[in-house]
């Protein structure tokens, strides 16, 4: 059993922060908590929410339904009521609006002065802060339960901001208390869960912790939605450890300051987002034949163009694997969950020195920035070892001068040419954008062209996709075969356990990599399974097309897709599931 | 500093020029061997960085290390290499198309960044390797393929340019004065920050107005005028525009501390040199903040 709790105003009232203290305060009571931030592309006004999925079970996604919504305003009102469930709460700013609800609904309204009372025991701008205790005397928590996170929160700005803050809360439980009897009931938690240590963290955040571990000590990038948290996170833990964050002048400079420092062998990366990522894509090109790891993240948002800034979407697919003119070598990961975050930036460090090209780590708006409960164990820094690949020591540089001299771009066996760095005497090279000869030279002639090419095409022939980017769970040889990438991953999951629960035989199979393609582990899966369904946040189908490209057509696929900026929701994959199984047993009887 | 390193160490690495005979730019790679054997620097220590055109190929023919990256991209990778390992002397090589047309933006965030890099720009007010069109220091009706009826618009001016965004080193130099070219390498490489060199370097297939004579008889050598004070800043805009950036020499400098100075935490011993093992023995420390 869960709980969801949802917090709406206009952006610039306090919204996130409250949502935030919320989640956090219920977090370290032991919970776990999926808070999912929705937001729009300005700084005042508009409309904002936070929801917060409170459960006594890890999951992934935010949750179909709300049982208490705290609505500052009508619109709040009106954006959200269609999730609340029947019976269910909404807990509105009473004096600053007359609230309407459709006369259908079944909801209780309970009203609370949460402005006057933050005007009357601190100030108008501590009315979320009185929605806060409101908030607490519904749901079970005590008059005192966001008093550590608001000395926290607050202490810079003196002690009796955070008194104030405090006789806020208590008075807004107070209201609240008083005005009804309604209450919700949080999940029953075992013993053992409670206050135990976790960690509350957004793929954002997992992201830049792995790439410390990983021996990043650069980043290069240019703000932008929903990636700047990245820079953020890195602004805090690189000058710990010598690193730089270099905030470039454009999204072109800012991947060729990542090069440009793997180059001189300092692991770097660039984060972005789609419009970012557009303007990088010539330097994947020159990564690519000048054989220079990089590693990109492209935390995807609705595109295209500026398109939707504030909303997600998995609609970079394409662009991850196809962009920069020519045939150029990459990797593209697609971290599924806050671990994989975690584990796949570390890997695509590995994966660029090992291959010496390119990789892009794919993640999009709601894995970024949703903050969500995260076992410890689950984020080691040990799982992974660094692993330069065929990154030459000053004194095998030495060696190799002392026998025939160092070639950059040598024709190996395994395609991978060692890697000598500037600085090391005796490695003296030329690293170049042009077609070259094994030296480096500028070469257009059809024996270069064709053994460099031939060379960088061999040496991802190693690589395998199904080494850590093919998950597989539910049924063998289902009835129907949900199939996923990336972040959908909880949606499907729940929506796998839905159908399961009402006798239907599904499995699902889910890609943390789409480039190399997995084809062989796709097609397993595919022809074991009476009817598939792919399930996409894009309207064009960019993985059923790769599928369609690197496996081949089946007419028993069938696709569940959802373009309008928000996560799916369990119920609209459950949906489609049944209407598609409906439809196959017609036809099959028939 | 006692120089153990010849030309020849050099040319070991470079490869055969391509360019035309007569070409500007190989007085450009000549008096750079000379600065960098003058001030003692082996071929491994240098890293030049390029884009592309006529150019763009300066790091095939210098001889050390080298990167060549893409048309207008070279500033971008240089200032990163001296991020990642200071200990490197690095250069960015380029034509006026490659710095002042496609990465003029790069320009300019560099003078302001201020990374302590050598900027050479090979400025012969035209595109040479894609066969003469205008260039965007091409002075206004200057014929060329692309504008048969003159240039329209009016040229960027490189030094006041590099001045007024920040720019602690701004010189001049002409391709037909080595020795002096030289000189302005030195000064520019041992400057602390970023340093701008632009280099009058002819064009002698496609540019036929400004020839080796004419920039001979119309350039003024600020070097040799003893009133020259380049601390001036102030001097440094007047020279300019009143001579329409016809002079060489070093026209603008000043100390100031350089990026990596700046930075916080900042350990002096090149980025590559540390050690990547120590986050993970802070994992409790690191995880705390997420708690």
């Amino acid at each position: 059993m869960d709980f969801t709790w949802k917090i709406g105003g206009a952006q610039g009232e306090g919204i996130d922060s409250a949502g935030e203290i919320f989640a956090l305060t219920l977090h370290r009571k032991g919970y776990y908590i999926y808070a999912y931030r929705h937001f729009m592309s300005l700084i005042k006004g508009g409309h904002t929410n936070y929801k917060v999925r409170i459960s006594s079970k890890q999951h992934r996604h935010r949750g179909d339904q709300l049982d208490l919504l705290v609505a500052f305003d009508q619109r709040s009102i009106d954006e959200n009521l269609h999730e609340l469930k029947s019976g269910g709460a909404v807990l509105y700013n009473a004096g600053a609006f007359e609230p309407k609800f459709p006369a259908d609904v079944d909801v209780v309204p309970i009203g609370v002065p949460m402005q006057q009372i933050a005007k009357d025991h601190g100030s108008i701008v501590m009315t979320n802060m009185a929605a806060m205790g409101a908030s607490a005397a519904l749901v079970g928590l005590e008059p005192d339960a966001f008093d550590d996170f608001i000395a926290e929160r607050y202490g810079k700005h003196g002690a009796d901001v955070v008194e104030a803050n405090r006789k806020v809360v208590r008075a807004g439980f107070q209201a609240a208390s008083e005005a009804t009897s309604w209450r919700a009931r949080l999940p029953e938690l075992p013993p053992e869960a409670r206050g135990k240590k976790r960690l509350f963290m957004h793929g954002n955040d997992a992201i830049a912790l792995g790439a410390v571990v990983a021996g990043c000590r650069v980043v290069a990038a240019y703000p932008i939605t929903p990636a700047t948290d990245i820079l953020y996170s890195l602004l805090k833990l690189l000058p710990e450890y010598g690193g730089v964050v270099l905030q470039a002048e454009d999204e072109m400079a800012a991947c060729q300051m990542a090069v440009g420092c793997n180059y001189a062998g300092v692991r770097a990366m660039t984060s972005t987002s789609g419009p970012g990522f557009s303007l990088m894509t010539e330097t994947l090109g020159l990564a690519s034949v000048s054989e220079t790891p990089v590693v990109i993240v492209d935390v995807q948002r609705a595109g295209p163009s500026t398109g939707m800034p504030t909303k997600t979407e998995q609609g970079d697919a394409f662009q991850a694997i196809f962009s920069s003119h020519g045939e150029s070598q990459r990797i593209v990961l697609a971290p599924a969950t806050v671990e994989d975050c975690f584990y796949d930036i570390q890997r695509a460090f590995n994966l660029a020195d090992k291959y010496q090209c390119p990789v892009i780590v794919l993640t999009d708006l709601s894995l970024g920035l949703s903050k969500q409960t995260v076992e410890v164990d689950d984020i080691d820094f040990e799982k992974i070892a660094i692993d330069r690949g065929q990154l030459l020591t000053e004194e095998q540089v030495k060696e190799i001068a002392a026998n025939g001299g160092y070639k950059r771009y040598a024709l190996t066996e395994s395609g991978i040419s060692p890697r000598a760095l500037p600085g090391q005497e005796g490695g003296v090279h030329l690293a170049i954008s042009y077609e070259h000869t094994e030296e480096g030279w500028e070469d257009e002639t059809p024996l270069h062209r064709v053994a460099q090419t031939e060379k960088r095409i061999r040496k991802m022939s190693t690589f395998d996709p199904a080494e850590f980017g093919v998950r597989q769970s539910g049924d063998a040889s289902p009835d129907l075969l949900l199939v996923g990438w990336g972040s959908t991953i909880g949606q499907i999951d729940e929506a796998r356990e839905a159908l399961k629960a009402e006798g239907i035989s599904v499995g699902h199979l889910h890609l943390s990599v789409l480039y190399p393609f997995p084809a062989k582990e796709v097609r397993e899966a595919i022809e074991s399974a009476r009817a598939v369904l792919i399930v996409e946040n894009n309207a064009f189908g960019q993985l059923q097309q790769l599928i369609q490209l690197n496996v081949g057509h089946y007419d028993h696929i069938h696709h569940c897709r959802k373009f309008s900026g928000e996560p799916f929701k369990v119920f609209e994959i459950v949906a489609r599931a049944k209407e598609v199984l409906a439809a196959k047993s017609v036809k099959e009887v028939g | 500093m006692a120089s153990t390193v010849t030309v020849k160490e050099y040319r070991a690495y470079a490869q055969q020029p391509t360019w035309c005979p007569g070409c500007g730019d190989f007085a450009v790679v000549a008096a750079m061997q000379r600065a960098l054997v003058n001030l003692g620097l082996k071929p491994h220590q240098v890293v030049a960085v390029t884009g592309i055109g006529c150019s763009g190929k300066f790091n095939y023919y210098l001889g050390a290390n080298g990167f060549n990256s893409m048309h207008g991209r070279s500033l971008p990778v240089a200032q990163a290499i001296k991020i990642a390992n200071r200990d490197l002397v690095v250069i960015a090589a380029g034509g006026d198309g490659d710095g002042y047309g496609i990465g003029v933006g790069h320009f300019i965030h560099a003078c302001r960044r201020n990374i302590d890099i050598t900027y050479v720009v090979m400025d012969n007010h035209i595109y040479g390797l894609t066969t003469g069109q205008t260039s965007p220091t091409s002075e206004k009706g200057f014929k060329t393929k692309t504008t048969p009826y003159g240039a329209a618009e009016y040229p960027i001016r490189p030094l006041p340019l590099a001045i007024a965004s920040g720019c602690g080193f701004v010189a001049q130099g002409f391709s037909g004065d080595v020795k002096h070219l030289q000189s302005l390498f030195e000064a520019a490489i041992q400057h602390k920050g970023f340093a701008l060199v632009n280099v009058f370097s002819p064009c002698v297939t496609f540019n036929k107005e400004q020839t080796y004579d004419w920039w001979r008889e119309n350039l003024v050598n600020l070097d040799e005028r003893e009133d020259y004070d380049p601390t001036d800043k102030a001097a440094a805009y007047k020279v300019v525009t009143e001579t329409n950036g016809l002079v060489t020499g070093i026209i603008y400098r000043e100390e100031r501390p350089d990026y990596q100075d700046e930075l916080p935490n900042y350990d002096p011993k090149p980025l590559v040199y540390q050690d990547l093992s120590k986050p993970v023995k802070d994992r409790e420390k690191l995880l705390q903040a997420f708690m």
